[in-house]
């Protein structure tokens, strides 16, 4: 990420906040402005963190607590696309586990890891209520049903090649 | 005559369907009916009469009575009667108060609060707004999972609609009373369903429980008296209203009027959600709407109430469907997530996976859900894992109670259940994991011995995949597995193409 980037998010966030903290009792907005920061920046770093502290004065120490706290915010870089795969009940008993060893293999990360070309992220969902379509997997926006071990490496493949192929000019 | 024909023509075009003609649909009328985004089509299905009616010809007096005669109780789990709710929270003096819904569907398994939101979001908009002019609030937010995008995108645009349409604002459809709501965003926290937690997360911070007394109706969102219900007894709101509070409570049996809607998932034919009328037995359901198990297989369970619930045996099937029968077969309601488990799966492992569920999602507040469960938990997994001890069952039962009896909130009262409900209907599959060593449904890992057999071909697939090494065989000559070498990874099992790797669980002398 390059740093005028970086400017260009601090900045979006900045007017965002500003304009939320106009609002009654400020401080109950910091769990959306949080979605929004990682929305912005992929993931809540250390820096934007303080950034949100000073905007809103919440000290950091609370606007961490809140951070880890929730499964739903990052504290390290995702990958391009972050493959959800879903553990809820349905898609356990539906085989949901060795859709996600199948991953695991396939990539060679653990859950929470994500692969050394930042292309994939992993994690384990709790229940995304596609429970009709069980097991499934979300890979980034998208949901991908009734998988099987070769159906999602499939997937992984073709997500490959398609960013192989954006990348040649 | 036109809407008569609109709400009928769910039952003509589906009647035919034994999945649908057992169905009544009261939270889901319009789901899949009514365009979601087009508030008009709301309108045209009656929708915003009973605001309109509430408004106009009823004091907040009649209101609740009307949704107390009605014998309505909480859809989130408990099963708290709503019409009592709403008069402890009318009672407070207080210039500001709040309605809430709950839009945090944590449970793995059930999703049909996000169907109603995704499938009509203004009745939730429209059941809020009779709740707020009952209780004299005029603030309302709905707290929802983050990982419902759709949801979250239609019901912004239902509350924006709303707004101009006059149903959300100031002096609604010409009235004193004023109302409006906001949208605030989970963040994946599955404790943050529970009520208090849920305030304290939309207050901004961790979300963790509260002790109760003070309870949400006198002491709630901010500290100010706030009247909280789920999405499903929310989306119930307008058509009691509209069809009289008699008529809801004609539905139903004893002490549970009207519907519920259960998310049917699992090992059966019918996957999806079913609102169904409370008296039904747990065998139509799973027979007739559900159309049974697939593949050929034998029922052995029926687990409810998600994390919180239980698992019921066969011989409960013909249990009827009400917050009593069920708890009293030691289940719960639960959010409706109703998940059926076949013939294949080991229940102690079933039981470890909700553990493992609840362990990981305990917010650390109180010592008996934060370190009880944890150690039930290693308990579980050293049964799975081949290392059960004598006397581990009594002491999964003794820590279990425990943990109910002096849990903070609903999550650690009911975090045991699974566990405890297995133990008393399959204590037999505990004792064969404890005493022999052996899954006999072949599931635990590390009970499994991997053997190969004729078809092998020789193939030396499996070889390479052993990261071990403990997979020996020339080419094209039948391979073996060395069992002592074997980490039981499976990584062979999956590798190979001819089905010529056994899965056996074999009981092990006892010591």
């Amino acid at each position: 990420m390059t740093s005028h980037n970086q400017e260009e998010i601090n900045t979006n966030l900045k007017i965002f906040i500003a304009e939320i903290i106009k609002q009654d009792r400020p401080d109950s907005h910091l769990i959306t402005v949080l979605h929004k920061a990682q929305e912005l920046n992929g993931y809540l770093s250390r820096e934007i963190m303080d950034l949100v502290s000073q905007e809103m004065n919440i000290p950091t120490s609370t606007i961490w607590g809140v951070a880890t706290f929730y499964h739903y915010f990052k504290l390290n870089p995702v990958g391009k696309y972050n493959i959800s795969v879903c553990m809820g009940t349905a898609c356990y008993v539906k085989g949901g586990s060795e859709v996600l060893t199948a991953v695991k293999e396939e990539l060679g990360i653990e859950i929470g890891q994500t692969t050394e070309d930042l292309l994939f992220s992993l994690h384990e969902a709790r229940c995304i209520g596609a429970c009709g379509l069980a097991p499934v997997a979300m890979i980034n926006d998208k949901i991908y049903g009734e998988l099987t071990p070769k159906k999602i490496i499939d997937i992984i493949n073709n997500l490959k090649k398609e960013d192989e192929s954006k990348q040649i000019p | 005559m036109e809407k008569q024909k609109f709400t009928d023509r769910f039952s003509t075009v589906f009647a035919d369907q034994n999945f649908f003609k057992k169905q009544k649909r009261i939270a889901l009328k319009n789901c899949g009916l009514i365009d979601p985004e087009n508030i008009d089509d709301y309108i045209f299905a009656n929708g915003y009469t009973a605001l309109a009616t509430v408004l106009s010809e009823m004091t907040p007096e009649d209101v609740i009575k009307s949704v107390k005669d009605s014998g309505l109780r909480g859809r989130g789990g408990a099963g708290f009667p709503t019409g009592i709710k709403w008069e402890s929270t009318a009672k407070q003096v207080n210039d500001e108060k709040f309605v809430v819904c709950n839009a945090d569907e944590g449970d793995p398994g059930a999703f049909m609060d996000r169907s109603v939101i995704e499938g009509d979001p203004h009745a939730i908009v429209e059941g809020m707004a009779i709740g707020a002019y009952a209780i004299g609030a005029k603030k309302g937010v709905v707290y929802l999972r983050a990982e419902y995008p759709l949801a979250i995108k239609r019901l912004q645009k239902a509350i924006e609609d709303a707004r101009k349409a006059n149903f959300l604002g100031k002096n609604i459809l010409g009235s004193s009373f004023s109302f409006d709501m906001e949208i605030r965003l989970g963040a994946g926290a599955f404790v943050c369903g529970e009520e208090t937690a849920l305030m304290n997360s939309i207050e901004g911070k961790r979300g963790m429980p509260r002790t109760r007394p003070p309870f949400p109706s006198v002491s709630g969102l901010f500290d100010k008296p706030t009247l909280l219900n789920n999405v499903e007894t929310w989306a119930n709101i307008s058509s009691i209203i509209v069809n009289g509070a008699e008529w809801f409570s004609s539905i139903g049996v004893g002490k549970s009027k009207g519907t519920k809607v259960f998310a049917l998932a699992g090992k059966i034919t019918n996957t999806g959600l079913a609102e169904i009328p409370m008296g039904m037995t747990l065998r139509e359901i799973i027979y007739d709407v559900g159309g049974g198990i697939p593949n050929g297989k034998k029922f052995k369970a029926v687990q409810t109430g998600g994390p919180s619930g239980g698992c019921l045996t066969e011989s409960m099937l013909d249990t009827t469907i009400d917050y009593e029968s069920l708890t009293k077969a030691g289940s719960i309601m639960g959010s409706g997530g109703m998940i059926v488990i076949d013939e294949d799966a080991c229940m102690v492992n079933i039981a470890k996976f909700f553990l493992e569920f609840t362990q990981s999602e305990s917010c650390g507040k109180c010592v008996p859900c934060r370190e009880g469960i944890k150690r039930m938990l290693e308990i579980l997994t050293r049964i799975t894992d081949g290392e059960g001890q004598t006397g581990d069952i009594e002491k999964l039962e003794e820590l279990g109670n425990m943990i109910k009896k002096a849990s903070l909130c609903g999550l650690g009262q009911s975090a045991p259940n699974p566990v405890l409900s297995t133990i008393k209907n399959f204590r037999e599959e505990y004792e064969d994991h404890v005493n022999n060593k052996r899954c006999k449904c072949v599931v635990c890992e590390k009970l499994i011995t991997y053997t190969i057999n004729d078809k092998c071909i020789g193939c030396s697939a499996c070889r390479r995949s052993c990261p071990v090494g403990a997979i020996a065989g020339l080419p094209k000559e039948k391979h073996t597995i060395h069992e002592d070498l074997c980490i039981k990874c499976g990584k062979c099992f999956r590798s190979c193409k001819f089905h010529a790797i056994d899965k056996t669980s074999i009981a092990k002398e006892q010591k």
